[in-house]
């Protein structure tokens, strides 16, 4: 496994070279910076607020005067310093309590602190604490699912307040009051800031693991909205994933997690034509499949199989990695598939995973095997507007050439399907089954 | 950091209890509040008599407006309270998650804004 590259610092001459690499720096190290800065200050809205102003004079500074040796030391040492004119320009406008008690710390903190110990505090996070603080602080169970996946992007991943609307499209002001909300709850509530003990951390972490599947999952399955920003999210969640993999070496389902992101990633060349429809995985060309993405993705799972009963991450990785071991489609083990998804129902039960189950039953045992699936779950209300499920009875009655049932299942999911490409996808299955579809000469008398 | 630790339940259900049931979890509330009190976090909390027994008042244009009951009906009655001084709000989740009616009702984890007496 690998941690995120350090970013590289070249003592490049010209501006536009300069504002590539500080962009790149700024990216890849406020996270990091972050995390140091709320360990230090003790308060999220102020870290942010010091990380930015810092950012802003490095802008000014460093095409002038170059890019220090260590960026991030620079970073976090103006960052405090701001925090301490931030804190005394507000406790003048307000004259806080709180903020005078503040401020006297952080002078006796910046007073015992020489060069050397702000270097360190900036270059090092040996165990990555301040981080693994900052996810649990921004996964906490007491905000909002949508507001942890917006903090996480924010404050983690340093994406914009833009990027994030954009990428789950969500106007512009709604993003914003959201993580506005998210912070004022985090100070206001004191959600601390700090590694669960022992006995919640798993709980906690199924958490994160869920955010960051989410985040994953938004860049990786919807077919709308910015293809630049969707990527992004996936590559994100993907870092995020090998981040927890390297600060919690001992959570097998963390790194069943990033297993199954870059499982499923690596077919990401071959899953859509260029005019944005998907390709069914059985048609996908797999000399696309990127297989750098795949081995490692078949060691993670091996290794989060070897610790101990697997969780439900592991089981969906398992599933990924049956397919990605199949050079051809015709070459997948069905079976295995089916006994994963068997393992699946059991400990995750939910419909959606029955009509997985159903459609891997169809794949090994023949299509009338999983209509028979499928229509015990169609008797179920939960999965009424989900287009998948019209979809996939469609899909088993075309195999068994039952063109005119196909055509109206075809037509009820043409009619539930959300985004353009798979509505597109399915009507022009539609129109073939009809095309199939003989006609009868004329009304019976 | 202060915390009120609202608990809301089903009264109805409670009425439906038996005598002992409703023994053992007195005994269990008294030595949950023991507990917190000797761990200092403890500084306040009562069991309020059921929402029957309840009152609202209004003042609109000067004007007073009394009426019965609580002012919303609601599945969960809140039935009790305690003030808390915890570290932050994970102690504080702790604590509410060791209050009997959490395995029944639920618990509401309220921060205190704190004032200055005038």
């Amino acid at each position: 496994m690998t941690c995120p590259s350090p970013a590289p610092v070249h003592p490049a001459t010209l501006w536009a070279d300069h504002r590539v690499d500080i962009e790149h720096i700024f990216r890849e190290e406020s996270g990091r910076i972050l995390a140091t800065l709320i360990g230090l200050l003790g308060r999220f809205d102020l870290a942010e607020e010091a990380m930015q102003e810092a950012f802003t004079i490095a802008l000014e500074q460093w095409p002038e005067q170059g890019i220090p040796a260590s960026p991030r030391a620079w970073l976090v040492s103006t960052a405090h310093h701001k925090a301490l004119d931030l804190l005394r320009r507000s406790a003048r406008l307000e004259s806080k309590r709180e903020e005078l008690q503040k401020i006297a710390e952080l002078e006796q903190q910046l007073a015992g602190a020489n060069d050397n110990m702000l270097r360190n505090l900036g270059s090092d996070d040996p165990f990555g604490d301040d981080r693994l603080r900052l996810i649990f602080t921004c996964c906490h169970p007491a905000l909002a699912l949508e507001a942890q996946v917006a903090l996480t992007l924010r404050t983690l991943c340093g994406l914009s307040t833009e990027e994030i609307a954009r990428g789950f499209l969500v106007p512009l002001p709604t993003m914003a009051q959201r993580l506005v909300r998210a912070k004022q709850k985090i100070r206001d509530a004191h959600i601390p800031y700090q590694i669960p003990p022992e006995e919640e951390l798993t709980a906690r972490l199924e958490a994160v693991l869920l955010v960051v599947y989410l985040v994953f999952n938004e860049g990786y399955s919807a077919t709308s909205g910015d293809a630049a920003v969707r990527h992004e999210l996936s590559s994100e969640a993907i870092r995020l994933g090998r981040i927890l993999c390297l600060l919690l070496p001992r959570q097998a389902e963390a790194r069943a997690l990033l297993a199954l992101m870059l499982l499923h990633d690596s077919r990401r060349a071959a899953r859509v034509r260029e005019n944005g429809e998907p390709v069914l995985l059985e048609e996908q060309n797999r000399t696309l499949w990127n297989q750098e993405q795949i081995r490692e993705g078949l060691a993670l799972v091996e290794s989060s199989l070897r610790d101990g009963p697997p969780g439900p991450y592991a089981l969906q990785a398992a599933i990924a990695a049956v397919h990605a071991r199949a050079d051809r489609a015709e070459e997948t083990d069905w079976h295995q598939i089916v006994a994963l998804y068997q393992f699946l129902m059991r400990l995750q039960p939910s419909p959606v995973v029955e009509l997985n189950h159903a459609a891997a039953v169809a794949m090994a045992e023949g299509p009338a095997a999983g209509l028979r699936l499928i229509d015990q779950i169609e008797t179920n209300a939960s999965l009424r507007d989900y287009y998948l499920l019209p979809a996939a009875r469609a899909d088993l009655l075309r195999r068994l050439n039952r063109w005119s049932e196909a055509a109206d299942a075809y037509r009820s999911a043409v009619a539930l399907a959300g985004n353009h490409s798979a509505r597109n996808f399915l009507f022009r299955r539609l129109m073939e089954m009809e095309s199939r579809v003989k006609p009868t000469g004329g009304a019976p008398r | 950091m202060q915390y009120l630790l609202l608990i809301y339940g089903n009264e109805a259900q409670w009425d439906t209890k038996s005598e002992a049931d409703r023994g053992a979890i007195l005994k269990e509330y008294g030595d949950f509040t023991k507990s917190i009190a000797q761990s200092g976090h403890y500084k306040g909390g009562n069991e309020l008599n059921v929402t029957s027994t309840a009152t609202t008042v209004r003042v609109r244009d000067g004007k007073r407006l009394v009426t019965d009951g609580p002012f919303a009906e609601t599945k969960e009655q809140l039935g009790g309270y305690y003030l808390i001084d915890a570290k932050n709000l994970d102690d504080a989740i702790a604590i509410a998650a060791r209050i009997p009616s959490a395995r029944w009702g639920s618990i509401e984890v309220r921060p205190i804004i704190p004032h200055d007496m005038p």
